[in-house]
């Protein structure tokens, strides 16, 4: 590259409680560049930009900004050296005005009095020049989720930003809106700017960026420039090439129809559609893989065949009967096994015992609870059994369960939720964060489930494990399924172009 | 250089048992630091706070009669904290129930004493209740947050009982807020002639017993940890969190009633304004002390009935005033505090 870089990140590694979100990771970017970080979800784009922007200090590598080594102890110190930083989820003040969250703890800002009309007028100059139009008096309460996003770049231009980094922008926002978006990406960069934009959209990549640097696993995969590379390229290097030796599965026909989802629709308080009219039909022996990058959808539905959440419109059908939705207790008594994306959350009681979190749904039944009696040492004994069948490791069920590793906390919900023979087993991201030992074990009891006749939905966000347990692969994207194919016809590849938008 | 919280590995559970235990005697240390200040003999000093308070069969009466209202608002506390409903409200709740059980002894004087008794601590229990339910549902419907709109409808029963006792509850003949007395037939009976030892003192231990029971032993019990635990996953597995928390708040505001129906029934035996000494308040402080257990919270209710009444043998035996009482309750409550941190927490001075 010919002129120097504008910031340059060598050899960066941050580790977290043992887990390493970026590894040896040199990155940098040239003045007036657009450069696009790609990759999937955990592979580490946002704690890179997170450690740029002083958030978090890396354990090793370095930091230059125009040449000068730096060490950011916080944001602040970051924003001094002319980083600024749109985050995923944004961090205004609500009733205060636009012009308000602008200047707050800048020199307008003052020590005690606002200088509104000098900030206003450098404010307008900016909108101006860019683009941004938001109206500097509204409160951003009543601002829609794109304006909100205008204030943030707005935020961050005052503040004379040389380098700007958007984490995930498009993702709330409509595609006028992303039009006018990359409108002013390219004004800031005629002006000498460097933008960093966080996505996993390959389409988004290829129309706005220079250049791409792939993010896999916490390292860089590889970089492209967009002129010398295709989307297929780019989903490929996202996604990697190495296919894991699959597992024996058992040759099973899928029996009748025991799941029925039919047009299932969600919006959100602003009206932004969240699911946009899900079928799914899911037969007894047969796992239906739900691949998509994370936000398409794929926990909205998750949430909503819980019980979690009241959808705007559609049915869900076990067997011949409906069940009401929007009550966690009627999918389960409806016969289906819940397996929550977030463990620690949904999941368990991370601070009761091994006892406690086992009977989580049938404390109140016999034998474990009778009229108004919870009886203890029931709950033990069942527990007992349930932890020798799932080979639970635990000092005891009487043990708090907190202490359990991932693995273990897994079996636990497993051990719970697949008791009673379920009709239907929805799993959402079963193996996040386990190890190879304890995620052999959790597909060998997913493809148990089927192998007894149960009816399953695998939702996750590892290609991997969905190639290697589904029998039917359906891909989300923006809300409903954009795609689906037997697993026999599916390859990374094809998955990876129907989760970014490109229809097969 | 700074400090750093770091979580560490669970301990045993003996020293759960143990934590209130070294709370007190680390309290009464830090405590000798004041009374030394105050010009007195520490060791003579503590010793007339214990004799004044454990002495004698009539000092120890006291003690527990003080300790009574104390064990239930302990409980009051204890119990809604476990769910995580942050009931700092068992002040108000208390004033209610005593508002509610004494109007019932003042005008219930035709009834018998063996119905007259329960009827007021019927009342006063669901006066109490009742009034804990209002943080309660704010919370659930409305998401306001419990600890503000509890602790800040104290000041409305506070005067809605000053209200009453200059309208409509006042005694006739009287020029100042103080209501009739309650009948005869309302009076908690009083087990050795010419003490105090009254009803009130066994209906504590009762409590303690029917706290422990209902958290140990029934499926109210289980949602309740659950909820107080893990709202998120409560609700998940299907469990009614948003009645557990209003069943949560009516026994625990219930419990901190029947406190102000003793104040009134076995103490005063009438209204008046400011008849409780913030024992709804003193509660918080017991619960936390008592690790939210109903054991616990016995234990340390007694601890703070000594020191409320031997402090006044001590301010008059060597001198220290009687506010020494408070000093310690605060001590008491921080140093508490601070246990339970480091209970789960162990503290790393870094050097940078």
């Amino acid at each position: 590259m010919a002129s120097p870089p504008r910031c340059e990140l060598s050899g960066i590694s941050k580790r977290f409680l043992g887990v390493t979100a970026n590894d040896a990771v040199d990155f940098r970017v040239a003045p007036g560049e657009i450069c696009a970080l790609l990759g999937e979800n955990g592979a580490g784009k946002t704690t890179l930009m997170n450690i740029l922007f002083g958030y978090y200090r890396p354990d090793e590598g370095t930091i230059r900004v125009d040449g000068r080594e730096h060490s950011f102890a916080a944001p602040r110190d970051a924003i001094r050296a002319g980083i600024g930083m749109v985050h995923q989820h944004f961090t205004l003040v609500p009733p205060h005005t636009v012009l308000e969250n602008i200047i707050i703890g800048t020199r307008e800002g003052g020590r005690f009095l606002l200088h509104r009309a000098a900030a206003r007028k450098r404010l307008a100059a900016l909108q101006e020049r860019f683009g941004l139009r938001v109206d500097p008096d509204r409160p951003v309460a009543e601002l829609s989720v794109g304006e909100r996003q205008r204030v943030e770049i707005l935020k961050a231009l005052y503040r004379d930003s040389s380098v700007l980094i958007l984490d995930e922008p498009t993702a709330v926002l409509g595609p006028q809106e992303v039009e006018g978006l990359f409108h002013t990406l390219r004004l800031l960069a005629e002006e000498g700017r460097s933008v960093i934009f966080i996505s996993h959209k390959l389409n988004e990549v290829m129309e706005i960026a220079d250049r791409v640097v792939v993010l896999r696993g916490g390292k860089v995969a590889d970089e492209r420039r967009v002129a010398d590379t295709s989307a297929r390229e780019l989903a490929q290097l996202m996604v990697g090439r190495e296919v894991l030796e699959r597992i024996e599965r058992p040759a099973v026909e899928p029996g009748a129809t025991v799941l029925a989802v039919e047009n299932l629709r969600l919006t959100d308080r602003q009206g932004v559609p969240l699911l946009d009219g899900v079928d799914l039909h899911v037969a007894a022996r047969e796992i239906v893989g739900v691949a998509g990058v994370a936000g398409n959808g794929q926990r909205e539905f998750c949430e909503v065949l819980f019980g979690l959440r009241v959808p705007t419109a559609g049915t869900v059908r076990i067997g011949d009967e409906a069940f009401p939705l929007g009550r966690p207790r009627a999918a389960e008594e409806a016969g289906m096994a819940r397996i929550p994306e977030d463990r620690m959350g949904a999941g368990l009681l991370v601070d009761l015992t091994v006892a406690e979190n086992l009977v989580l749904n049938r404390y109140d039944q016999a034998p474990v609870g009778s009229g108004i009696l919870y009886h203890h040492a029931r709950a033990e004994e069942y527990a007992r059994e349930r932890v020798e069948a799932y080979g639970v490791k635990t000092r005891g069920v009487d043990q708090v369960a907190r202490l359990l590793s991932g693995g273990n906390l897994q079996k636990l919900i497993l051990a719970r939720e697949l008791d009673g023979e379920p009709r239907v087993v929805v799993a959402a991201q079963p193996t996040r964060g386990l190890d190879v030992g304890a995620m052999e074990y959790v597909h060998q009891r997913i493809l148990d489930q089927k192998g007894r006749g149960a009816a399953v939905v695998l939702v996750s966000d590892d290609l991997d494990e969905i190639l290697q347990l589904a029998d039917r692969i359906v891909v989300f994207y923006e809300g409903c399924p954009i795609g689906e194919m037997p697993a026999a016809e599916a390859d990374r590849e094809k998955l990876g172009l129907l989760m970014s938008g490109v229809a097969a | 250089m700074r400090m750093r919280l770091e979580r560490r590995e669970p301990l045993p559970s003996w020293v759960l048992v143990l934590l209130p235990v070294a709370a007190i005697l680390a309290t009464l240390v830090l405590s000798a630091i004041p009374v030394a200040l105050a010009g007195a003999n520490v060791f003579e000093a503590y010793v007339a706070l214990f004799q004044g308070a454990l002495g004698s069969r009539f000092n120890l009466i006291e003690t527990l009669v003080k300790t009574s209202p104390l064990v239930f608002t302990g409980l009051a506390v204890a119990f809604a904290f476990r769910a995580k409903f942050w009931n700092i409200g068992a002040e108000g709740q208390l004033i209610a129930g005593a508002i509610a059980g004494g109007v019932v002894g003042i005008y219930g004087g035709a009834l018998p004493s063996f119905l007259l008794i329960p009827l007021m601590l019927l009342v006063g229990f669901l006066a109490g209740g009742l009034y804990a339910c209002i943080p309660a549902l704010l919370r659930t419907h409305l998401q306001v947050d419990d600890v503000v709109s509890s602790l800040l409808l104290n000041f409305v029963m506070i005067y809605l009982l000053s209200a009453l006792l200059f309208g409509p509850l006042q005694r006739p003949d009287a020029g100042w807020p103080v209501s009739a007395e309650i009948a005869e037939a309302a009076r908690y009976p009083v087990f050795i002639e010419r003490t105090r030892l009254h009803l009130g003192i066994p209906l504590a231990l009762g409590a303690v017993l029917v706290v422990w029971f209902l958290n140990q032993k029934t499926k109210f019990g289980y949602q309740a940890r659950a909820v107080g635990s893990n709202l998120q996953a409560a609700h998940f597995a299907g469990i009614p969190t948003n009645r557990v928390i209003v069943l949560t708040a009516l026994v625990s505001g219930g419990l901190a009633g029947i406190a102000g129906v003793g104040e009134v029934a076995a103490v005063q035996y009438k209204l008046l304004t400011g008849f409780s000494p913030d024992y709804g308040y003193t509660g918080i402080v017991i619960a936390m002390l008592g690790n939210l257990h109903p054991v616990g919270v016995a234990l340390s209710a007694l601890f703070f009935g000594i020191i409320n009444v031997g402090s006044q043998t001590m301010s008059r035996m060597v001198d220290v005033p009687s506010y020494i009482s408070g000093v310690m309750e605060g001590t008491a409550l921080l140093v508490m505090m601070v246990f339970l941190l480091l209970k789960d927490f162990r503290l790393r001075i870094e050097r940078r």
